[in-house]
C-alpha cells in the first residue's frame, strides 16, 4: 500500500463522539494522522498557526459551542491559505436545508453521524477513499461534493 | 462578464513538459500517457531543477513502478472515456492491449495501491465527466448519457445518485446557487 501519510482533523464537541471516531480511524487501512479539537475555535486557531502543516481533510461538527461548524467552514474559505482544503460536514442533521446551505458555503463532503459503530468505520472509510481520489487522481476540484 | 473555457488537459500537460525541458535544454520524446523519453543522461542537478519546475504545475516525476503503472492505467481510462469512437471496446481488453500487461495484473496493482479498484475509479470518473458537463455546458441529462456511454437517462441518474448520495438536479442547483 502506499507510504503517503494521511493528516486528518476533527472538531466535535462531544467527547464520545471524537473517541469513537478515533478509534473508527485506527481500524481503517490507510497510513493516517489524527488531530482532535473541541470548538471551531480550538481548530481555526490550529489551522492559522505559522508554519502549521495542513491536514489533507477536515471533519467539522455542526453544532458546537464558541466556533459552530459552520462559521469556521466560511472562514476557511474566505482564507486564501485554507480555502483549498478538504472539508467534510459531520453532523447529526439531516435536514436537507442543513445540507444544501453547507454545501453552498463550500462543504465537499456531507456525513451523517452514523448510530452504530461498524456504520461509523465505514462511512469514514469512504471519506478517508475518495478524499484520497481526489488528491491523487485528475478529479475536478471545483465540482468535489458527495453526501454520504 | 463571465467566460466559459475548455480544457484539453492532454495538451496542457504536453505543452508544459515540452517547454519546462526545453528551458532546461534536455533532449528529449514526450510519447502518450505520460512517458517522457529523456535522450541522455540526466545530470542529478538538472533533474533537481526539471522536479523543482515541474511541480509548479502540480506535475509530479514518479517514482515508484507501481505509482507508474497506476498513473497509466488512470490515463488510459481517462482517455477511453473521452473518446467516443472507444465505447464499443472491452475495458479490460483496451486496458491491457494499450499497456502490455495483463488485466488480472494491471487490476491486482491498481488495487494494492489506489484503495479502490479499476471498476470504481472509472465510476468515480465517469461521473466527475458528467459533473463537469452539467456545469459547463446547456447539454441535456439525455445527451450527456448518450455521450458518456450510459444506456439511459434513469441508469445516468442512478449512478450519480448512488456515487455522490446527490441527485443530478440538486447538485446542478448548488453548482448554480455556489459562493
Amino acid at each position: 500500500m502506499s507510504d503517503m501519510l494521511l493528516n486528518i482533523a476533527l472538531a466535535d464537541d462531544d467527547e464520545d463522539d471524537r473517541m469513537l471516531f478515533s478509534e473508527a480511524i485506527e481500524e481503517i487501512d490507510m497510513r493516517t494522522k489524527l488531530s482532535l479539537f473541541n470548538h471551531g475555535q480550538e481548530l481555526m486557531d490550529y489551522l492559522t498557526l505559522p508554519n502549521v502543516v495542513l491536514p489533507n481533510l477536515i471533519f467539522l461538527d455542526l453544532n458546537m459551542p464558541i466556533k459552530n461548524g459552520k462559521q469556521c467552514l466560511k472562514e476557511i474559505r474566505n482564507n486564501p491559505n485554507l480555502k483549498d482544503l478538504c472539508v467534510a460536514i459531520y453532523s447529526t442533521s439531516s435536514s436537507e436545508k442543513d445540507i444544501e446551505d453547507t454545501f453552498l458555503n463550500g462543504a465537499n463532503i456531507y456525513v451523517n453521524k452514523p448510530n452504530n459503530f461498524s456504520k461509523l468505520r465505514e462511512v469514514v472509510e469512504k471519506v478517508l477513499q475518495l478524499n484520497w481520489q481526489y488528491h491523487t487522481s485528475n478529479l475536478n476540484k471545483d465540482t468535489f461534493l458527495f453526501r454520504i | 462578464m463571465t467566460l466559459f473555457v475548455k480544457y484539453d488537459f492532454d495538451l496542457v500537460c504536453k505543452t508544459v513538459v515540452k517547454e519546462q525541458l526545453n528551458l532546461l535544454d534536455i533532449a528529449h520524446t514526450i510519447t502518450s500517457l505520460g512517458e517522457i523519453k529523456i535522450h541522455d543522461a540526466l545530470e542529478a542537478e538538472k533533474r533537481e531543477l526539471l522536479d523543482a519546475a515541474l511541480k509548479r504545475y502540480g506535475i509530479q516525476i514518479l517514482s515508484n513502478q507501481k505509482e507508474t503503472l497506476v498513473e497509466r492505467i488512470k490515463h488510459t481510462i481517462d482517455d477511453m472515456l473521452q473518446n467516443t469512437d472507444l465505447r464499443t471496446v472491452k475495458v479490460s481488453s483496451y486496458l491491457s492491449d494499450a499497456l502490455n500487461y495483463s488485466y488480472a495484473h494491471l487490476s491486482t496493482v491498481f488495487s494494492e495501491s489506489t484503495y479502490t479498484s479499476i471498476e470504481n475509479y472509472m465510476i468515480l470518473k465517469k461521473v466527475d465527466l458528467v459533473k463537469e458537463r452539467i456545469c459547463n455546458t446547456d447539454l441535456t441529462l439525455t445527451e450527456i448519457a448518450y455521450q458518456l456511454d450510459y444506456s439511459s437517462v434513469a441508469h445516468l441518474s442512478g449512478q450519480f445518485k448512488k456515487t455522490t448520495g446527490l441527485t443530478p438536479s440538486v447538485f446542478q442547483r448548488i453548482m448554480k446557487n455556489r459562493n
